[in-house]
């Protein structure tokens, strides 16, 4: 069971790097995006210094809706997946690991850029932390509840845009409670409160979204 | 070994099996016959436990496949119309990772020389392969599979050359000769010789 969960790491994040462009998309999406409601909104530091935890955290999650969308269908089209569903792992442990992969290529380089778009909106240093760990708490959360979508609308047509239906409404409280953290440390207050909600959702989403995700796999496979 | 019992099942409100029963034992080789269309993939994807069927079961040694899940895909290679080989990867890389993913020993060593049996390269991306070798870096893991009870082909030798079909008939016998169980499904004659083989025709 372990060696099939490290040969889907691996292999996956091989296949990453051997196409660098998809994984790029992804996060240069992230960078435009939070890039352009200064030039919307306009300069106005007191008010990007305000917004700037609700814009990350929004754009985070648009991106990493975006990069669902190649999480199985790839797989799916090369007849790679059925091999998957008649592996000798069970298949919740099969899916665990590729959302691994995936957030490792996708969810964690946003973890590390957001502090660089921070600056950007004049966010006080002492907040790049909170923000950083509210996303190292949050972006994992995302890639699990978006992999159960991405699942269900497997060779569906149009399904980035059913995808983004289902997925969006239940990202609602990892925003939520995100962008909540970075506000809190910024009205001085503790953040705690706000990150043990997120570790909690992660850790729910972590023991339920593979098997949920597994069954989803077989639903849209038939 | 294998039981499948009133096979039912509809695709698209038309029923494409119907009342289907079949029993295969150890050192039985099998052979789903019939025109395009006729079911011929469905029955295979029943009998794997990719798709379940609306009536009727599949018993493996006894046990109904639902509930043995991995227990049972352990014990059976299925080989699909798709290759199922990654194009970014090479032909050894592929080999390596789907005998992991069911669970089988790859050492380096006999993976390469399991795609030199099969004639492929092993360190070129199988993006530059043509059709017929991508199916040959699919049928390679045969040759790691000879421990496995079961094995199910679809089209083994579809795209496939003389010397390929050929090796592949070959393991196939082997395999059936070792004791082991073999379905496959073909729409032409294939280079088995028919007086060992069962056939069930669909449609």
């Amino acid at each position: 069971m372990i060696a099939a969960v490290c040969c889907i790491l691996r292999r996956d994040l091989l296949l990453s790097l051997r196409r660098r462009s998809d994984v790029a998309t992804a996060l240069l999406f992230f960078v435009i995006v939070a890039s352009l409601f200064p030039l919307g909104i306009g300069a106005e530091p007191n008010l990007l210094r305000s917004i700037a935890p609700g814009v990350i955290w929004v754009a985070a999650l648009l991106s990493s809706m975006l990069s669902l969308g190649r999480l199985f269908a790839a797989d799916h089209a090369d007849g790679t997946l059925e091999q998957m569903l008649l592996g000798a792992a069970p298949l919740g442990v099969v899916a665990a690991a590729k959302v691994l992969a995936h957030w490792l290529v996708s969810g964690l380089p946003l973890v590390v850029i957001a502090p660089l778009i921070a600056l950007q909106y004049d966010l006080p240093a002492p907040l790049f932390g909170v923000l950083a760990l509210s996303l190292l708490l949050g972006t994992p959360v995302l890639s699990l509840v978006g992999a159960i979508g991405a699942a269900l609308t497997l060779g569906v047509r149009g399904g980035g845009v059913l995808l983004s239906l289902l997925v969006l409404p239940l990202y609602v409280p990892v925003l939520i409670f995100g962008a909540g953290s970075v506000d809190m440390a910024a009205a001085g207050l503790t953040p705690q409160g706000q990150l043990e909600l997120l570790a909690a959702l992660l850790l729910v989403s972590a023991a339920l979204a593979p098997w949920a995700i597994g069954a989803a796999l077989r639903i849209s496979t038939e | 070994m294998l039981e499948a019992s009133d096979i039912e099942l509809e695709r698209g409100g038309r029923p494409l099996l119907r009342g289907l029963s079949l029993a295969l034992e150890g050192g039985e080789l099998l052979r789903v016959a019939g025109a395009n269309g006729s079911g011929k993939t469905t029955l295979l994807k029943v009998l794997c436990g990719l798709l379940v069927p609306d009536g009727g079961e599949v018993r493996w040694r006894g046990a109904p496949i639902r509930q043995l899940r991995e227990d049972y895909s352990r014990h059976l290679v299925y080989l699909g119309h798709a290759p199922a080989v990654k194009d970014d990867l090479t032909a050894a890389e592929n080999l390596a990772v789907s005998c992991v993913l069911a669970g089988l020993a790859a050492a380096p060593q006999a993976v390469q020389q399991a795609l030199a049996r099969y004639e492929l390269p092993a360190d070129v991306a199988v993006r530059k392969l043509s059709q017929g070798q991508r199916r040959r870096a699919a049928l390679a893991r045969l040759l790691l599979s000879e421990t496995v009870p079961l094995w199910l082909l679809d089209e083994p030798f579809a795209a496939l050359d003389a010397a390929a079909a050929r090796l592949t008939g070959d393991l196939i016998a082997r395999h059936v000769a070792r004791g082991h169980a073999v379905v496959y499904s073909t729409h032409q004659p294939s280079g088995i010789d028919d007086s060992t083989v069962r056939v069930i025709e669909l449609g």
